[in-house]
């Protein structure tokens, strides 16, 4: 399952990340790398871009960026 | 000895309000991610030494390669920085720490100041800053920013001489054997680590810059790869996730987490701020209360004043004019030319600062990046994406600053498209000339009058971004990774410093180039080409200008000279139009000044219609010139800048017309 799976108040962990890209890159940078447990926060009201909780900080991104984040559901 | 300081550090760790606390110079201080792209230096006041400080753009890598990246890792990598200062949140410690390892392995001497302790306690946590200063082998200050806390001791720090940091071995033994080959096989004096990694990262496409002979460097790559076969990680991932890694570690031993999930404040602001059903009311609310605070009962009340204070002064010159008996041109000159067309303009200075205290409030609390959230998905119908929100605001206060906002969208196409729609957001310069037309026409229904320009302005920009999207931005795909930052509370000196500087601006254009603008028109419109007084101004050189020209507008309505004139001089200032229009109509000595005594001649000039159009016309045409010269330095393209503007005064051209012709024949 990728990020964009998980509910709002689930937790999960990544597994791996989508293609080689620069914006593969950004996010690793940010601290978005295998194994870092990811919680999502909330959806906007619209329904994307959604809010995540990582490594202490909130970060938004689109559904589209978050369906190449393949996670782990663990709670 | 003078000595040169880099502050660098992710954004929103608090590095502008250092800066302005260092230099008390003028910085932009954002809460939204990315702000300070400009390179500001300044000089540290408290220090007896001659430390200069320069303020890097606030970023989270070094690693890609996004402008402000780019900006940042040249300047420190040259001889010019002695020290690199690294303004850490303390808050928010694996990411910066991510930078800092950065950071450190371009081996020069460095620090780093340990910002948002307070952030930190209020979260309940505990940070052993001694472990982790002693497990880096860097000298830590702790400071509160945001409280002036700890700066003394942070100067002190920079006065001192630093040795370069020892770069840890954080990696794997395998990778950091690598790293040493390819740093043999690379030969780069200047950050030698920090190469090597890139080239393991990117390979041959790594711009590695410093090279004095090309090098044949496809053996070295092939190196790297057959040395990273085994790995089950990317080679563009494998540095980072071991420097993810170390920090993890490293953290787990220096922070001690409040495991609790008693909610922050920013959670509970957050809970009703992007809350599902409220999060649209609450911004349209936002908006409304920005608005009415800058043009509505409270900033006219203060502008009355002021106008005031404006009517008084042009009144002592005057009857100091009059008692020393200057000759009646001097009078002229002075009055009506000088005094005149700035002070009309110089009365929408308390709106101004209005507008510009309250957009920096919201900026630096962080509702600017809270607005992007909730605004992405409807702005991505129109080609743009919820980053391109905050530099359209902040065009409702003055395009150039709105143009320079919109580095903070990666994709070149998406930045381009924004920068293409700014200046159809009605700028504050602009405001002036609705002002006085609704007061002149629209007597009974101003506010609405005025208001519709500014809905008028944002309708085409969202229609020009559904019509341009399909020319500008096609085929490419688009991110928005954008960190939503603890809210902070705005602190006085950066909005006084970040609106004094706005202000500023607003001040010094009305004494030079407004100035000079009015005294060239006044001179113009008095004297003939000949040199001779004219008689009638229509026989000035202005009236002759502007007779000639005027054919052009006159399908849209304002086809008399002195309109022409006033949109011609406009190019320099929007506020311009109106200063000349009160020269040219000769307002200068009256009783009122500014907006009142331009009422008679609006009403004589124009029907209600045609000045609807003139105003129609005036907030869409070609930019200002500082707007124009931002545009072609941020596009860094003449024909994208002609595009734009030509696009501009097009669409300016169509919709006056149409207005005009249609209002005619709907009997208006």
């Amino acid at each position: 399952m990728t990020l964009k799976d998980l509910k709002p108040g689930q937790t999960g962990i990544i597994e791996s990340l989508g293609k080689p890209s620069t914006l593969r890159k950004r996010i690793i940078d940010m601290g978005l790398t295998i194994g870092t447990e990811i919680k999502v926060i909330k959806l906007a009201p619209l329904g994307d871009p959604i809010e995540i909780k990582v490594r202490g900080y909130q970060l938004s991104l689109r559904l589209n960026e978050a369906s190449e984040i393949y996670v782990r559901l663990i709670s | 000895m003078k000595k040169t300081i880099a502050l660098v550090g992710n954004p929103n760790c608090g590095k502008s309000t250092v800066f302005n606390i260092l230099t008390g110079s003028n910085q932009y201080v954002g809460n939204w991610p990315g702000v300070t792209v400009e390179k500001k230096s300044g000089h540290i006041r408290k220090s007896k030494l001659d430390l200069s400080v320069v303020d890097l753009p606030g970023i989270y890598s070094l690693a890609t390669s996004t402008l402000e990246e780019v900006i940042t890792r040249e300047f420190i990598e040259s001889d010019e920085v002695d020290l690199i200062v690294n303004i850490l949140d303390a808050s928010n410690l694996e990411r910066n720490l991510f930078l800092t390892l950065q950071l450190m392995e371009i081996g020069k001497p460095m620090i780093v100041a340990l910002n948002m302790m307070d952030v930190l306690r209020a979260h309940k946590d505990e940070l052993n800053i001694e472990h982790l200063s002693q497990h880096l082998g860097i000298d830590m200050i702790e400071i509160v920013a945001s409280k002036e806390q700890g700066i003394s001791t942070l100067i002190e720090a920079m006065e001192k001489d630093h040795v370069p940091v020892q770069i840890l071995p954080i990696y794997r033994p395998k990778i950091q054997k690598l790293i040493n080959k390819v740093k043999e096989g690379l030969h780069i004096k200047v950050s030698p680590t920090l190469h090597a990694i890139r080239f393991i990262e990117e390979g041959i496409s790594a711009a590695l810059g410093h090279e004095k002979k090309p090098l044949d460097l496809s053996p070295l790559n092939a190196m790297v790869e057959e040395s990273l076969r085994d790995e089950t990680l990317d080679r563009d991932m494998i540095i980072s996730d071991e420097k993810y890694r170390f920090i993890t570690e490293l953290s787990s031993h220096v922070l001690k987490r409040n495991m609790s999930q008693e909610k922050t404040l920013t959670h509970r602001i957050d809970a009703v701020v992007t809350h599902r059903i409220l999060a649209f009311p609450i911004f349209l609310g936002v908006m409304w209360i920005v608005f009415m605070l800058a043009f509505g009962p409270f900033g006219a009340t203060l502008k009355g004043y002021f106008e005031l204070l404006i009517q008084f002064v042009i009144d002592q010159v005057a009857s100091l004019l009059t008692m020393i008996d200057v000759s009646p041109w001097v009078y002229g000159l002075v009055i009506d030319g000088l005094l005149g067309g700035v002070g009309s303009v110089l009365g929408f200075l308390p709106e101004i600062t209005i507008l510009f205290i309250v957009l920096s409030i919201l900026e630096d609390t962080g509702y600017m990046a809270r607005a992007a959230f909730i605004m992405d998905r409807i702005l991505r119908r129109f080609g743009l994406s919820g980053k391109s929100f905050i530099p359209m605001i902040i065009g409702f206060g003055c395009t150039v600053p709105a143009l320079m906002a919109t580095r903070t969208l990666e994709n070149e196409k998406d930045r381009r498209l924004t920068m293409m729609i700014i200046p159809f957001m009605s700028c504050s310069a602009r405001f002036p000339i609705y002002a006085v037309f609704a007061a002149a026409l629209f007597t009974n229904n101003q506010a609405l009058v005025v208001y519709t320009m500014y809905i008028m302005g944002i309708l085409v920009a969202i229609l020009s971004g559904i019509f341009l999207k399909r020319f500008v931005t096609q085929g490419s795909v688009s991110s928005f990774i954008m960190e939503l930052p603890e809210y902070h509370r705005p602190t006085l000196r950066n909005l006084i410093l970040h609106t004094w500087d706005k202000v500023k601006g607003f001040i010094i254009k009305a004494g030079t180039v407004l100035l000079l603008a009015s005294l060239i028109i006044y001179m113009m419109s008095t004297y003939t080409f000949d040199l001779q007084p004219a008689l009638e101004q229509v026989d000035s050189m202005i009236g002759s200008i502007g007779t000639f020209i005027a054919p052009i507008f006159k399908p849209l309505g304002f086809g008399d000279w002195k309109s022409s004139i006033a949109l011609l001089v406009g190019f320099i200032a929007k506020e311009a139009v109106v200063s000349t229009l009160g020269v040219l109509h000769g307002v200068g000595d009256s009783a009122v000044n500014g907006t009142a005594a331009l009422v008679e001649p609006i009403r004589a000039a124009y029907t209600p219609l045609a000045g609807f159009a003139f105003m129609t016309f005036t907030l869409l045409y070609l930019p200002c010139i500082a707007a124009f010269a931002t545009l072609k330095r941020e596009m860094n393209s003449w024909k994208w800048t002609f595009i734009t503007v030509g696009y501009q005064t097009g669409v300016a051209y169509l919709l006056a017309l149409l207005i005009y012709q249609g209002g005619k024949m709907m009997g208006f």
